[in-house]
């Protein structure tokens, strides 16, 4: 309870401060729909009105959320309005960009840390790769991968170039923060402990396994953590800006076209839940691993 | 150089080119050490004491002269196993346990499992550490996992413990402690011991010679063999000829450090 007290209370304010705006955000249409047809509203009126706008600038939260418990369970989730059916085709991206990150990413550590060529070459690259937004670089990559996403691949693997494309940029935007954290892990162990297993005779793939690897353990989920949010920011951003009409990014885009703010609001709450239950994932493997690495990780 | 010495250093000469110019890490240093001696270094920062150590164990090259140990180059004994080195800090791996810690060695060397277990075993009974198998590094005191560190050193049954500053981080009565564990250890085992130290009486309990030295060129200012004899209780300590060779040891020290 001592925690939770804290956590609630800003929780509590942040409902507060919500309400109030939304008030004050949804107040001038109020105000402008009773000018126009010549009548006077109350200020309690008024606050009323504001709750339940169908186009409210600012949704208050229990339309939201009822928007969004709508969006999940309100039809079949294989519906094209189901938020669980958007989700699933983002979440898969976001996984697939994911994994492809970490990969990359560590692949990319290990040559770092052990050629010291690869140390100038890769890393200024990287660094640079990531200044570009990937708002301008995603409606290429999708170009890109519909020309050679094509053939027997689609059929053979049941993705399509779409789904291709979004897992690559999320696999842009991820695999940064695993370089950069394994490579400072697999960095970590001190002089001491190199030179402890020189005189033992170890190669230098028994000093990676015995002594890099489990070093790097907590920069690696320190990482994971970054990357798997920065994966889910990659498939939504590569739903946005290219005609997508599936997945919780496009829903977004549709909601903020169509002026439907609930649909916006409710597929940006289902994508942000869905970050956090990816977290806490990570969270519980890292929990995992720690307890079998004799609670340091 | 002597036959039967296991570690011969002839004309050692260790310099390292820093921005500074070149610093002259050991200069024309010789020594014989014979097995089953124990024998400590002694002297301050900068005298080479933990450089020779390095240099002996192939974690440096000499640039100048040689030393042979056991008849081989420092690198081919390495790679014979030739001795096991024990670190100022016990440098536990904190995601194994201290029978893992102690398997390290044995793992990449390729001992067979049946034999890692038998050896973890035996190890933790000689450092008094039996039952502490499956506990981690962090569970024991800062005194318990040196012991554990020694453990690791001794587990794959080297003839030579080199030992820089093993105690030093370590409070005295726990250091206390330990030397007399130490010296039931070497008389049990019979190995040679070299073993850096900072401390006199440390020095001057543990060893059957004190090699003192000094900086600016790390060298051998005095190499005192002790009287004592090979069983030695913690109150030979208050003893006349204790506190001479202390005595004598102090005085090595001091000389070399005229220009300080």
């Amino acid at each position: 309870m001592t925690r939770a007290l804290p956590v609630l209370t800003v929780i509590g304010l942040i409902v507060v401060i919500w309400y109030a705006a939304s008030v004050w955000m949804n107040a001038p249409w109020v105000y402008d729909q009773a000018a126009r047809a010549g009548e006077s509203v109350t200020f309690s009126q008024m606050v009323v009105e504001t709750q339940s706008q169908s186009r409210p600038v600012l949704p208050p939260p229990h339309q939201v959320g009822t928007a969004l418990w709508q969006g999940l369970t309100g039809q079949a989730i294989t519906s094209k309005r189901s938020l669980v059916y958007h989700g699933w085709v983002t979440l898969q991206s976001t996984l697939m960009g994911f994994v492809l990150g970490v990969v990359v990413g560590t692949a990319l550590a290990v040559a770092i840390v052990h050629a010291r060529v690869m140390d100038q070459s890769v890393m200024p690259w990287a660094v640079i790769s990531q200044t570009i937004p990937i708002v301008a670089l995603a409606p290429m990559i999708v170009v890109l991968s519909n020309s050679f996403w094509s053939g027997s691949l689609p059929q053979a693997t049941g993705m399509d170039s779409r789904t291709v494309a979004k897992a690559i940029i999320s696999a842009y935007l991820s695999f940064f923060p695993v370089l950069v954290g394994m490579t400072k892990g697999l960095r970590s162990p001190d002089a001491m402990q190199l030179d402890l297993l020189r005189t033992y005779g170890a190669s230098n793939g028994q000093t990676f396994r015995k002594l890099r690897l489990p070093a790097a353990m907590p920069y690696f989920f320190a990482s994971l953590k970054v990357a798997i949010a920065a994966s889910l920011i990659g498939a939504i951003v590569g739903e946005l800006p290219t005609g997508a009409i599936q997945g919780l990014g496009a829903r977004m885009l549709i909601g903020s076209q169509f002026g439907e703010p609930l649909i916006m609001w409710s597929a940006l709450f289902a994508a942000a839940i869905m970050a956090g239950f990816l977290i806490l994932i990570v969270g519980l493997a890292e929990r995992f691993a720690k307890a079998r690495m004799g609670g340091i990780a | 150089m002597d036959q039967n010495s296991v570690i011969a250093a002839k004309n050692l000469n260790l310099t390292f080119q820093t921005n500074d110019g070149p610093v002259h890490a050991l200069k024309d240093v010789d020594l014989a050490i014979a097995k089953g001696e124990f024998v400590s270094f002694i002297g301050p920062s900068g005298c080479g004491k933990t450089t020779f150590l390095r240099v002996v164990a192939g974690l440096e090259t000499a640039t100048g002269g040689g030393v042979t140990v056991n008849g081989m180059t420092p690198d081919q004994a390495r790679l014979a196993r030739a001795y096991g080195y024990v670190f100022q800090a016990a440098g536990l791996y904190p995601w194994r346990t201290i029978g893992g810690n102690i398997r390290l060695p044995l793992e990449i060397m390729g001992f067979s499992r049946a034999d890692q277990a038998e050896r973890v075993k035996r190890t933790l009974e000689m450092v008094d550490l039996a039952g502490f198998e499956k506990k981690y590094p962090w569970q024991l005191s800062g005194g318990m996992q040196q012991r554990a560190s020694i453990a690791r050193a001794l587990a794959f049954d080297a003839d030579i413990l080199l030992m820089d500053e093993p105690f030093g981080a370590l409070d005295e009565i726990v250091r206390d402690h330990l030397n007399e564990e130490l010296l039931h250890l070497w008389a049990r085992t019979g190995k040679t011991i070299l073993f850096v130290t900072h401390s006199i009486p440390e020095a001057v309990y543990l060893s059957t010679r004190i090699v003192v030295m000094s900086p600016r060129p790390g060298r051998i200012t005095d190499v005192i063999d002790s009287p004592l004899p090979r069983d030695r209780p913690l109150g030979i300590r208050d003893s006349a000829e204790f506190i001479a060779i202390a005595h004598r040891v102090r005085e090595g020290l001091r000389a070399g450090h005229v220009d300080d």
